[in-house]
């Protein structure tokens, strides 16, 4: 093992030539042990371990202050307790059920709308002069550098009746329209409303869209296109059924960028959504500060996993087809 | 490709799109500067709000804890991501090599509530077992650790993968240590990624808020955690006051930054045209 780690790294084959004994190196672990073995370490007991542990947790009960414990040993038997408690509680509550359902909806609406609206920014973008292109990217990254939270609080003040945004909505009827639709509950309220909740995701989220999509869309080979139009395709055409089906790979990354981190979302519904837009981590935070209810909290967080792993399992693999590409 | 009206089409498209992104930031810094308490209503020019923060010691403090934490959270997401990278990039199979990479990019995506709620029962139960760490700064800066050194392994493992391998072989065969090739031929390369890796990872920390709810303790409060209990409450002008001065630093940050790669880049490609020149 150590022998071949040697050969594989070819770190150390200047020190072949220099009269280093090499078995004395070989023994030691080598450099690509201590490289790969750290951060491997560290994640799996930052990240995968405590994953474990709120799977356990969630198969547990609250006992005072502690939860309580799998298995006991006593008198030399040993007794695994597994409370489903929790776990039947959320199945049997319709609140659970629907605050899950709302969630994944306004994710889907939240990365559909910003995928629309993302896809020709990022098409123009990378069809614009080259030489503009690096700053253009810069105006996308930018806002991402500035306080998140702090940006999203603004659409506070944005949306009041007298705000820049509410203003004008008002002022064209648009209010009415949005009202009609259900996105808000009276044409006098923007803010706490399904309206201004998914405004307020699409905004957070667009560069997320956006950026996957400009990295494939500007590596994409132009000529491409221009064969499909020598071959008689309207522009139309060869952007349905040439452009669109390269930049997949974007498409993929950016939907998942955005869908997944909105069906948890927490600050964005606690400062800008309402009482119908009850989502799911809210609820696991509400379960754990308020109600000091562990192993909910926990069951809540295990299920919300059940609910994107899909989702993470088609990134995962969209990424990793995208690298063997390039 | 497209016609005229097309084109200006698209570069309606793009204004509204950056409107858009930067409408709720020029708002903050107008409305910082207004005389009114209502921080949506423009009552005349004053500094009244800038005046109020200096006597602020809650933001203040906490100010001061989420620079210490982020400066920490951003030079070991730096120091690890670069392991992650390196061993992504350069080992194409070893052992768990798919649950890594899976460990590496899952946190870009986690949902913060989860990653948070599952931390903060893991160190419990380790405070329990062990009496250490403390709910404090430790346990906020491990949470933001483990989501920058994702978004750091993404940025460094970019630059890698775009590297010539051959300039390290090069430096093997002149004659230079691993060691001495890691420091004066890997580094100097992806140091730009490593300035925008920390720069990332530093803001992110800086600006987080489950996580650190999650993992702060009695006392450690950090200034996401005040501006959000406050903006909870409704509108307060002192929240812009203290976005604009955040927005500042950035910007001066950023474009200190990109002018120093900027630099690095020309100095490097006209050592590159000078070599082939030699040749």
């Amino acid at each position: 093992m150590g022998e071949l780690a040697f050969v594989r790294t070819g770190c150390f084959d200047a020190l072949k030539g220099s009269g280093m004994p090499i078995n004395f190196l070989a023994w030691k672990p080598g450099p690509r042990a201590a490289v790969i073995g750290l951060p491997f370490f560290w994640l799996s007991v930052f990240f995968l371990l405590p994953f474990l542990l709120i799977l356990r947790i969630s198969l547990a009960q609250m006992d005072g202050a502690l939860v309580t414990p799998l298995t006991t040993l006593s008198d030399g038997v040993l007794t695994i307790r597994i409370h489903l408690a929790s776990f039947v509680q959320l199945v049997s509550d319709d609140l659970y059920f629907a605050t899950y359902l709302v969630s994944v909806k306004y994710a889907l609406i939240t990365a559909t709308i910003c995928l629309a609206i993302g896809y020709p920014f990022a098409y123009f973008m990378s069809r614009s002069d080259r030489q503009w292109q690096p700053a253009l990217l810069m105006g996308v990254m930018l806002p991402f550098w500035t306080s998140f939270l702090i940006r999203v609080y603004a659409w506070k003040s944005l949306l009041e009746p007298n705000g820049w945004v509410g203003a004008p909505i008002h002022a064209s009827g648009l209010d009415e329209v949005l009202a009609f639709l259900g996105m808000i509950p009276s044409p006098d309220q923007l803010m706490y409303s399904p309206f201004s909740l998914v405004l307020g995701m699409v905004y957070t989220y667009l560069p997320f869209m956006v950026l996957p999509l400009y990295a494939t869309l500007s590596k994409m080979d132009l000529r491409l296109i221009e064969a499909a139009q020598d071959l008689g395709a309207t522009p139309w055409q060869a952007f349905w059924r040439i452009t669109v089906p390269l930049s997949k790979s974007g498409i993929v990354a950016g939907f998942m960028l955005v869908f997944i981190p909105c069906v948890g979302e927490y600050v964005i519904p606690e400062l800008l959504g309402g009482p119908e837009t009850l989502m799911i981590g809210r609820v696991l935070w509400d379960e754990f500060f308020s109600n000091n209810d562990w192993p909910m909290a926990s069951t809540v967080a295990v299920v919300m996993i059940l609910v994107i792993i899909v989702p993470i399992a088609i990134f995962g693999r969209n990424q990793e087809r995208a690298q063997e590409a390039s | 490709m497209f016609g005229r009206n097309s084109k200006r089409f698209a570069r309606l498209w793009m204004v509204l799109i950056f409107g858009f992104l930067y409408l709720p930031i020029v708002s903050l810094v107008v409305f910082s500067f207004t005389d009114s308490s209502v921080p949506n209503v423009w009552g005349g020019f004053s500094l009244r709000w800038y005046k109020a923060l200096t006597t602020d010691t809650d933001l203040k403090e906490s100010l001061w804890l989420s620079l210490k934490i982020a400066t920490c959270t951003a030079t070991a997401a730096v120091i690890l991501g670069s392991l992650a990278a390196a061993s992504l990039h350069r080992y194409p199979r070893f052992f768990g090599r798919t649950l890594f990479s899976g460990m590496v990019n899952a946190p870009l995506v986690m949902p913060e509530v989860i990653v948070g709620l599952s931390l903060l029962l893991m160190l419990v139960s380790m405070q329990r077992l062990l009496g250490v760490p403390d709910r404090g700064m430790i346990t906020i800066w491990l949470g933001h650790l483990l989501v920058g050194m994702a978004y750091a392994t993404v940025v460094i493992q970019a630059r890698l993968r775009d590297l010539n391998p051959q300039l390290e072989e090069a430096a093997q065969d002149l004659g230079a240590r691993p060691w001495q090739v890691f420091f004066l031929v890997t580094i100097p390369m992806i140091a730009q990624a490593l300035l925008s890796a920390w720069l990332l990872t530093f803001t992110l920390s800086l600006d987080d808020v489950v996580l650190s709810a999650f993992l702060s303790g009695p006392g450690a409060t950090t200034m996401p955690l005040v501006i959000f209990s406050r903006a909870r409450l409704g509108l307060n002008p002192s929240v812009n006051a203290i976005a604009t001065v955040v927005v500042v630093i950035v910007a001066i940050g950023v474009t200190v930054a990109s002018y120093m790669i900027a630099q690095q880049e020309r100095r490097r490609s006209k050592d590159v045209a000078a070599v082939q020149r030699a040749h």
